[in-house]
């Protein structure tokens, strides 16, 4: 059985929270400058030249890309023929607290939701999957709550039409209108529990937005863009950069749909141990 | 492009109509949720503010650490619905301009126009962008609630769309 030292996990957790906040995504950004090639609408083209400025100015000055820099959500698929010599999550936790300091990031974690108080760095949100193997992978994706707070799910009628569905999820948008950093990426979960759908919402963020959509992603993506919302929320055709569907089996009675709304700054990485 | 500067008066924004682009120069202070909650607190107990509201422009942003040499870490602007309870008694107080991002609800825009203020939007999600407007950064009030402190800044032509302007009207469909 191999054996890794969590030691080893805080360190790369800290690396991936600086390089998530302050180094955006590769496809986000081709998908950024893809939308700023195809807008017709001048201001909404200006903007997109601003937020694609931003990320080039973050990645030069080492500065985050957005001040928001999230709450830390960390996915981890640990390989089952590996053995940690020390605490998981406490090496996690650990890592993303170094990082974010030494990253100039900003300490956005409350530790008591109701009573508030002041802000920390950790705890990150943790997602542990078994998989085969010795081999362990750490995705760190900051989420800011602008966006995070437009999240939605609604639990379907199995008989529900998937137009119900598509409207469900245009609605979702619609009604993060303005206010949430527009282009968004829609991360969609569908089927499971209500947890789990909430859950493959935010896995389908992950997803490279440059990949080919399925034909439902694609068809969802075109009505979103037909809202007119835009960047800023001041118009034009780029209300979404892509949608993201991740789906798993559900029970007779139940169609849960979750969406996981993600601004146009959506930042993660990875890293294989 | 329209450029203005603080203090702010009233004939500086009376012109100014929704959608304009316009350059900020002067002082803003940073303000967010716990700040609002504080200073309406404060205005309901008839306390004295940390900063004078007469004349002010309150900017929605909890900026990220400054890093070594820099003058401000990336401080763009935060959704500006979560403040808009707090809004209308400080815009009888006196504060004559805030920047945020996105829609404000009609209450507000109700006070802006009874009070000839205005609202302005700031780039969304271009902090690091927006940190080259910027030529200090002071804390000045509530220290202890860290990035939710209040910040002096002084900025040169920071970038702004009016969002909703003196007579009330809003850029985005009001709700």
């Amino acid at each position: 059985m191999r054996i890794i030292n969590a030691n080893k996990i805080t360190e790369t957790a800290k690396d991936l929270s600086i390089k998530a906040n302050l180094d955006l995504r590769k496809d986000v950004l081709a998908g950024l400058k893809q939308a700023y090639a195809k807008e017709t609408n001048k201001r909404a083209e200006k903007i997109l030249k601003s937020i694609i400025d931003n990320a080039l100015i973050a990645k030069k000055e080492k500065l985050a890309v957005c001040q928001d820099t999230g709450m830390p959500c960390v996915f981890v698929e640990l390989g089952q023929d590996l053995q940690i010599k020390g605490d998981l999550n406490k090496a996690i936790n650990r890592g993303i607290e170094k990082g974010y300091r030494l990253g100039f990031l900003r300490n956005s974690i409350i530790k008591d939701p109701l009573n508030r108080g002041a802000s920390v760095y950790n705890p990150a949100v943790i997602h542990v999957d078994l998989v085969k193997g010795k081999k362990l992978k750490i995705t760190v994706l900051p989420k800011g709550f602008g966006c995070e707070n437009k999240s939605q799910l609604r639990m379907f009628n199995p008989t529900a039409d998937l137009d119900d569905i598509k409207k469900f999820i245009v609605d979702a948008v619609s009604q993060a209108g303005p206010d949430a950093c527009p282009p968004y990426v829609v991360g969609v979960g569908i089927g499971g529990t209500a947890d789990y759908a909430c859950l493959l919402a935010k896995k389908a963020l992950l997803r490279k937005i440059t990949d080919h959509g399925s034909e439902l992603e694609d068809e969802i993506l075109k009505e979103i863009n037909k809202l007119n919302i835009g960047p800023m929320g001041l118009g034009g055709s780029t209300t979404a950069l892509a949608v993201k569907i991740e789906a798993y089996p559900t029970h007779i009675a139940g169609l849960p749909v979750a969406v996981n709304i993600s601004c146009h700054a959506l930042r993660s990485a990875t890293k294989v141990l | 492009m329209k450029k203005i500067k603080t203090p702010l008066k009233r004939s500086d924004i009376k012109n100014l109509k929704s959608g304009d682009e316009v350059l900020l120069t002067g002082t803003i202070y940073t303000a967010r949720d716990q700040a609002h909650k504080r200073l309406a607190q404060s205005l309901k107990k008839n306390k004295k503010l940390p900063f004078d509201l007469k004349g002010a422009v309150i900017y929605y942003c909890g900026p990220t650490k400054t890093p070594p040499g820099k003058i401000t870490g990336s401080c763009g602007p935060t959704t500006s619905r979560r403040m808009d309870e707090f809004t209308p008694c400080l815009l009888d107080k006196g504060l004559l301009a805030m920047i945020g991002k996105g829609s404000r609800s009609k209450e507000v825009a109700a006070a802006i126009r009874k009070n000839k203020a205005v609202y302005f939007l700031a780039l969304a999600g271009c902090g690091a962008l927006l940190s080259r407007c910027v030529r200090s950064s002071k804390a000045a009030a509530y220290r202890e609630l860290g990035p939710e402190a209040v910040f002096r800044l002084e900025v040169v032509d920071f970038p702004l769309i009016v969002g909703i302007d003196s007579k009330g009207k809003g850029v985005y469909k009001q709700e």
